[in-house]
């Protein structure tokens, strides 16, 4: 486990970003001059309500779209000048994508579902295998790992989406609304999953309109209208994330005295 | 990215649609199949025509009588010009010195006879008296017995060799050499049989009998006009030649000024096979359209099933776009798809093919084109990569935003 030194060492850096869908009369302004610094190993939930820009916000940080205008770094690279390939390769690379729809691949195993990143970047049969498992391991479903989505319940889906976002150890995990299709409980093993991840220094993104799943965040983000009104943090970005559970509280005291 | 991780990708997506793939299959198979199953059965029956002008002679020529010209020359001196083929004309174009390139003449008369033997008849419908040189003219050699001689035709012996059919109707199982048959009154001894030759069209060439012709001509058709005379040239090359020269002998001996007016005819056994086999050529290359229409019809039912699949998918692609799966590997991804789709078919329906030409069809043994397996093969597989890239280049060109947001 790692606890980032360095605190000046950005993920995401936004500057200016204005994004318009539309032309002239019927042009919808969906970002208006958004400034956004995310450190490595921050946990930022992204709040608003919908028509609030968050969605196109995460579709920009999250290499599906191209601002209007305005700058964004991701881990460091100008990703507005990179082409359709190079995006898909840093989509790959730096990326971890958690959908509110779960978005695994139909008919395919959770191990194979885990594996695709992978296979995409190249990687060798046995040592996706190893690594997926892994991953599977992280989320508590190395018991499922040969059940297909159809298989699974919701929770499970998501837990095996989160596996996927985790495999290729990326420099963002990026989550929009991964609890909306979830229960009670499937929600709390989630948001406890995030909160491990974050004790060990990942650095993620959630976008949510839940008050209650924003309180897991070190730090909340409030849009209105394209445009952020409040920034709040509720943690330091080197502590442990605020409602992390006793178990996992020792485990950061530890770690920080190591 | 390895080409085989995509081909994996492929296969999975195939076999998430089962029903769906082999139906597409089967139109690509349907094509292929019919493609090289009807250019066989082109090829066979263009061989079957070719095997039965081989059987009737291809060094011959089969000159008849005819009533002379046509249309209006016909009527308007026809009747008074026209002279009987007789045995004198036969002998005139086996003149070596006027004919060089006639090998022999065999003057026929034929006739209908009824032949009976231990009381059992059978009508014969193809009787010929000629010369013993007919046999080799006309390429029917005997499978037993002995054909008859010279000698028997000055002596009008009532010597007899039959054709297969004649030997069946009339004998059964018994060996027929040296039985006598009866043929309208007249007691004949079989000497010989001839080899089947098979059917050629309506006309069943093993029912007939050959006697010498003084024979036939004393005890039935009398000494007059004669049938036909058969010509064999001295080799293939020079058939032409040897007709020409019989033009040139029976003009001069029946006094043809024009060509139009001539009181006989001049068959081409090889001008016949040319003509027929341009005619299965052509039957052939129709059959093969047809074909080909049925697999390009094959190619637009994969276009059109990858075009659902693509928008079935848009979501799935979606996905993989957006966890880093380059434009490649989709593309890569869909054309495998097709093109497999395309290949399956293609070996299935070449092994349909295959099989399918071991039967008779409509009474032609299929005889396989080995280059039009190779086309067929080869075509599928590039209507695969052809009808494919359309669908797989639009599932490529999705963007990952607009694929996710698809319901």
């Amino acid at each position: 486990m790692t606890v980032p030194q360095q605190g000046a060492h950005r993920v995401i850096e936004i500057a200016q970003a204005v994004k318009t869908y539309g032309e002239g009369e019927t042009a919808v302004h969906a970002l208006r001059g958004i400034d956004l610094v995310v450190e490595r190993g921050d946990y930022v939930a992204i709040m608003g309500a919908s028509g609030s820009g968050k969605s196109t916000l995460m579709n920009v940080i999250g290499c599906l779209d191209v601002l209007t205008s305005g700058l964004y770094r991701l881990d460091g690279i100008d990703v507005s000048g990179l082409e359709e390939s190079q995006l898909s390769l840093v989509r790959n690379r730096r990326l971890g994508f958690i959908f509110q729809a779960f978005n695994l691949i139909p008919r395919t195993t959770a191990l194979a579902n885990v594996e695709l990143p992978l296979a995409y970047a190249g990687v060798k049969s046995a040592e996706r295998r190893r690594r997926a498992l892994a991953a599977l391991d992280l989320v508590g479903l190395s018991d499922r790992v040969d059940h297909e989505p159809n298989e699974l319940s919701g929770g499970q889906q998501q837990r095996v989406a989160v596996a996927r976002a985790l495999v290729t150890a990326p420099a963002l995990l990026l989550a929009d609304e991964p609890t909306g299709n979830l229960d009670t409980k499937s929600t709390h093993e989630v948001l406890g999953i995030f909160d491990r991840l974050s004790m060990s220094g990942r650095t993620i993104v959630i976008i949510t309109h839940e008050d209650d799943v924003a309180t897991h965040a070190k730090r909340i983000v409030r849009l209105v209208d394209g445009e952020i009104v409040s920034d709040v943090r509720q943690a330091e970005v080197s502590g442990p994330p605020p409602r992390h559970t006793p178990a996992g509280a020792t485990a950061a005291s530890s770690a920080a005295s190591a | 990215m390895s080409p085989f991780e995509i081909v994996r990708f492929a296969l999975v997506g195939l076999g998430a649609n089962k029903l769906r793939s082999a139906l597409t299959t089967l139109g690509i198979l349907i094509g292929v199949g019919s493609v090289i199953l009807l250019v066989a059965v082109g090829n066979g029956s263009s061989k079957a025509i070719q095997a039965n002008i081989d059987k009737l002679g291809t060094n011959m020529l089969t000159v008849s009588h005819s009533s002379g010209g046509f249309g209006r020359n016909r009527s308007a001196n026809a009747a008074a010009t026209t002279k009987d083929l007789t045995v004198a004309d036969a002998q005139a174009m086996a003149d070596p010195n006027t004919a060089p390139d006639v090998k022999s003449a065999s003057p026929v008369a034929s006739t209908t006879e009824n032949a009976v033997y231990a009381g059992v008849s059978t009508s014969i419908p193809a009787f010929l008296g000629t010369y013993p040189s007919y046999f080799e003219a006309s390429n029917s050699p005997v499978s037993s017995g002995t054909y008859f001689t010279n000698d028997d035709v000055t002596n009008a012996r009532k010597v007899i060799v039959l054709g297969q059919t004649v030997v069946t109707n009339l004998f059964g199982d018994i060996d027929p050499i040296d039985k006598q048959i009866t043929v309208n009154g007249t007691p004949f001894t079989v000497i010989g049989v001839l080899k089947a030759k098979g059917s050629t069209g309506f006309q069943d060439a093993d029912n007939t009998a050959i006697a010498p012709l003084t024979t036939v001509q004393q005890a039935f058709t009398g000494y007059g006009s004669l049938s036909e005379v058969i010509v064999e040239a001295k080799d293939a090359a020079s058939i032409n030649a040897a007709q020409s020269e019989i033009t040139a002998i029976l003009d001069t001996r029946h006094k043809i000024t024009n060509a139009a007016n001539a009181d006989f005819r001049i068959l081409n056994q090889a001008s016949l096979l040319t003509a027929s086999t341009s005619t299965s050529q052509t039957f052939t290359v129709l059959l093969g359209a047809v074909a080909a229409i049925s697999l390009l019809v094959g190619g637009i039912g994969i276009t059109n099933i990858m075009l659902v699949t693509v928008t079935e998918r848009t979501r799935e692609i979606g996905i993989r776009k957006a966890i880093g799966a380059p434009r490649g590997a989709i593309l890569g991804q869909f054309l495998v798809e097709a093109t497999l789709l395309s290949l399956i078919g293609g070996a299935l329906g070449v092994l349909g093919g295959f099989v399918g030409s071991h039967f008779t069809i409509v009474g032609v043994k299929p005889i396989i084109v080995p280059s039009s397996i190779a086309l067929a093969f080869g075509v599928s597989v590039v209507i695969g990569l052809f009808f494919g890239g359309y669908p797989a280049n639009r599932a490529a060109s999705l963007r990952p935003i607009d694929a996710l947001r698809y319901e």
